[in-house]
């Protein structure tokens, strides 16, 4: 039983930290109709600007927030200066952000070295929780509390507020939205900075859990590109339930076969694809 | 004697003429240049003609590289039967992974294929028994084909002609596939696949049909990289191989046979030259990539056509 819960947990965990990037991939695709590769980057470079920030002022939240901010921006002027010229062409777009993903992965390696880094513990959250004879740390209770209510924020931002019902129409008909006097463009690096600032937010959130290091951007964002693929593209509530089915399959699955690690993924995936190919809440 | 296979002529007298006078060392290169050649040939096939965007054709590659390499080295097969094996293994598994694949488009089929030969990575990583782990699989001895070649392959310039053999030969059968009838079907189904199913085409046969020749060059160019290396390790099922003969098509021009070769060159010269100035290489090849996407709309091969074109019409 304890092992059940224990490993539950953790999946729970992991499945936020990947929702975080997922609900960005799948919102910057529903939008734009980008395949943002170099996404794994605005989480590795927001978990080592958090490492900095924090060690410069020792504040996790203060950190966070930096990081956050300066990722949100980043990605703003990627997608002004970059993405909005490659409009529409997916490959080229593909190949774009394949690029800015090495010469991110490049300067944060000679930046932040090839040593595993972690971002510190908060300290109100070290220690541990006791339930049912369970001793559980603190931070990953945390870290699932965090995802639960960014991901209730973002549901009610998109179904609650005008901005919210823009982006929806911008998802299914642009230029109707265009027609009824709405600036796309400005919404479009609007939601791609909001994207990368969620990436950033969980590498600040996972990086204690997982740690920094060279390789790590493109290991998450493989495993986000899963999600959104089993959750289907465009659909936060896709990407949530993904998250969840592939954060703990993930931790299962490397608790039961250690060998067969990425392989585990990849079975949750053939079943959706072969029942429903456009995802368990694709749109198109 | 048309003009395709004039330029086809003089480009292999020059290759040949290059394998005889180049230092080992750049035949070498000449022989990757070759090797990627055919494995981005095999790509285009895929995405230039056919419109399918795959970003995980190192799969291929990789897979039979290493399927003949463990053949070889574990059961102790020889090169006649190890390496036909190596193809037929690619071919299996991109009839069986495009099962499930050819269930989606567009950018999920970008991300399957991604995921596929991502898995494969982390199996050929994980699995240490079978594939030696990162450390890869070193001496597999390249083939002796003493009794239909009279030379030995143990040189660098010996397997380079190996090698530019079957390049012409699979650049042969590949110019006659696009010039098929099933050739054009694809270039229709690429354009218009709703359009071509309304006509009667049985589109699914058709893409899973293409999809098992291109896994079978690719892997035909896995199979050539590893006995040129006698080695392989699990990059080469990487996601960088996979953008890197991406990019071989996007210099080269997308949709057409020859320019993907001109791309290959391009891009293993580049590689060389700039190993050469700095180590950060990750960092140059980013910039390339995004340059490339930018600022390259027709491709090397499609510049120089172009050019051609109007130089022709200007005529009177």
């Amino acid at each position: 039983m304890t092992f059940w819960i224990i490993n539950t947990l953790n999946g729970l965990s992991l499945a936020m930290i990947l929702f975080l990037l997922a609900a960005g991939l799948t919102l910057i695709f529903g939008l734009m109709h980008i395949i943002n590769m170099a996404h794994g980057s605005f989480y590795l470079l927001g978990g080592y600007i958090a490492i900095t920030a924090i060690r410069l002022t020792g504040g996790f939240i203060f950190g966070a927030i930096v990081a956050v901010i300066a990722i949100a921006v980043i990605g703003a002027i990627i997608q002004r200066l970059f993405l909005a010229r490659l409009y529409k062409q997916e490959m080229r777009q593909a190949l774009l952000t394949l690029g800015l993903l090495f010469i991110v992965a490049d300067i944060a390696f000679f930046t932040w070295g090839g040593d595993p880094l972690l971002v510190p513990q908060p300290p109100l959250l070290q220690g541990a929780v006791h339930f049912w004879g369970i001793v559980y740390p603190l931070y990953r209770v945390f870290l699932i509390g965090c995802g639960l209510v960014i991901a209730f924020c973002l549901w009610a931002f998109l179904e609650r507020t005008t901005l919210g019902a823009i982006v929806r129409a911008g998802m299914d008909d642009e230029e109707m939205v265009r027609g009824l006097g709405i600036n796309v463009p400005l919404v479009f690096t609007g939601i791609f900075a909001l994207g990368a600032a969620l990436a950033a937010l969980g590498g600040v959130l996972g990086g204690p859990l997982l740690g920094m290091f060279p390789g790590a951007d493109f290991e998450v964002v493989l495993l986000a590109f899963v999600v959104v693929t089993v959750g289907g593209l465009g659909s936060i509530r896709g990407a949530f339930l993904g998250s969840l089915l592939v954060g703990l399959v993930d931790n299962f699955g490397n608790a039961w076969f250690p060998q067969l690690s990425l392989f585990t993924i990849f079975v949750p995936m053939v079943i959706v694809l072969a029942l429903k190919p456009t995802g368990l809440m694709g749109r198109v | 004697m048309n003009r395709t296979s004039i330029y086809a002529g003089i480009f292999v007298a020059i290759a040949a003429v290059l394998g005889a006078v180049l230092s080992p060392y750049d035949t070498g290169l000449l022989t990757q240049m070759l090797i990627y050649g055919i494995f981005a040939m095999s790509l285009d096939l895929l995405l230039g003609y056919t419109g399918m965007p795959s970003l995980g054709h190192a799969a291929y590659f990789g897979l039979s590289g290493y399927a003949a390499a463990i053949l070889t080295l574990k059961l102790g097969w020889g090169f006649a039967l190890a390496a036909p094996a190596g193809l037929l293994v690619a071919v299996v598994a991109a009839a069986l992974f495009h099962l499930l694949a050819l269930r989606t488009a567009h950018s999920y089929y970008l991300m399957i294929t991604l995921a596929f030969s991502q898995v494969l990575w982390s199996v050929a990583v994980s699995w240490t028994e079978l594939t030696g782990g990162d450390n890869g699989l070193p001496g597999v001895k390249r083939p002796d084909l003493g009794a239909w070649l009279p030379w030995s392959f143990a040189t660098t310039r010996g397997f380079f002609y190996f090698v530019l053999i079957i390049f012409v030969v699979a650049a042969f059968a590949l110019y006659i596939f696009v010039k098929s009838p099933f050739g054009y079907a694809l270039r229709g189904i690429r354009d218009n696949e709703m359009r071509m199913r309304a006509l009667g085409y049985n589109v699914w046969a058709y893409k899973f049909t293409v999809a098992m020749v291109s896994a079978f060059f690719a892997g035909l160019a896995g199979e050539l990289y590893m006995y040129l290396n006698s080695f392989i390790s699990p990059s080469s099922l990487s996601v960088t191989v996979s953008a890197q003969v991406l990019m071989m098509i996007l210099v080269g021009s997308v949709g057409t046979l020859f320019g993907p070769v001109l791309g290959a060159g391009i891009f293993v010269l580049l590689q060389y030259v700039l190993s050469t100035y700095t180590d950060r290489w990750l960092f140059v090849i980013g910039l390339i990539y995004v340059g490339v996407a930018l600022y390259a709309p027709e491709g090397a091969f499609g510049l120089i056509r172009d050019r051609m074109r109007t130089k022709r019409s200007a005529r009177p």
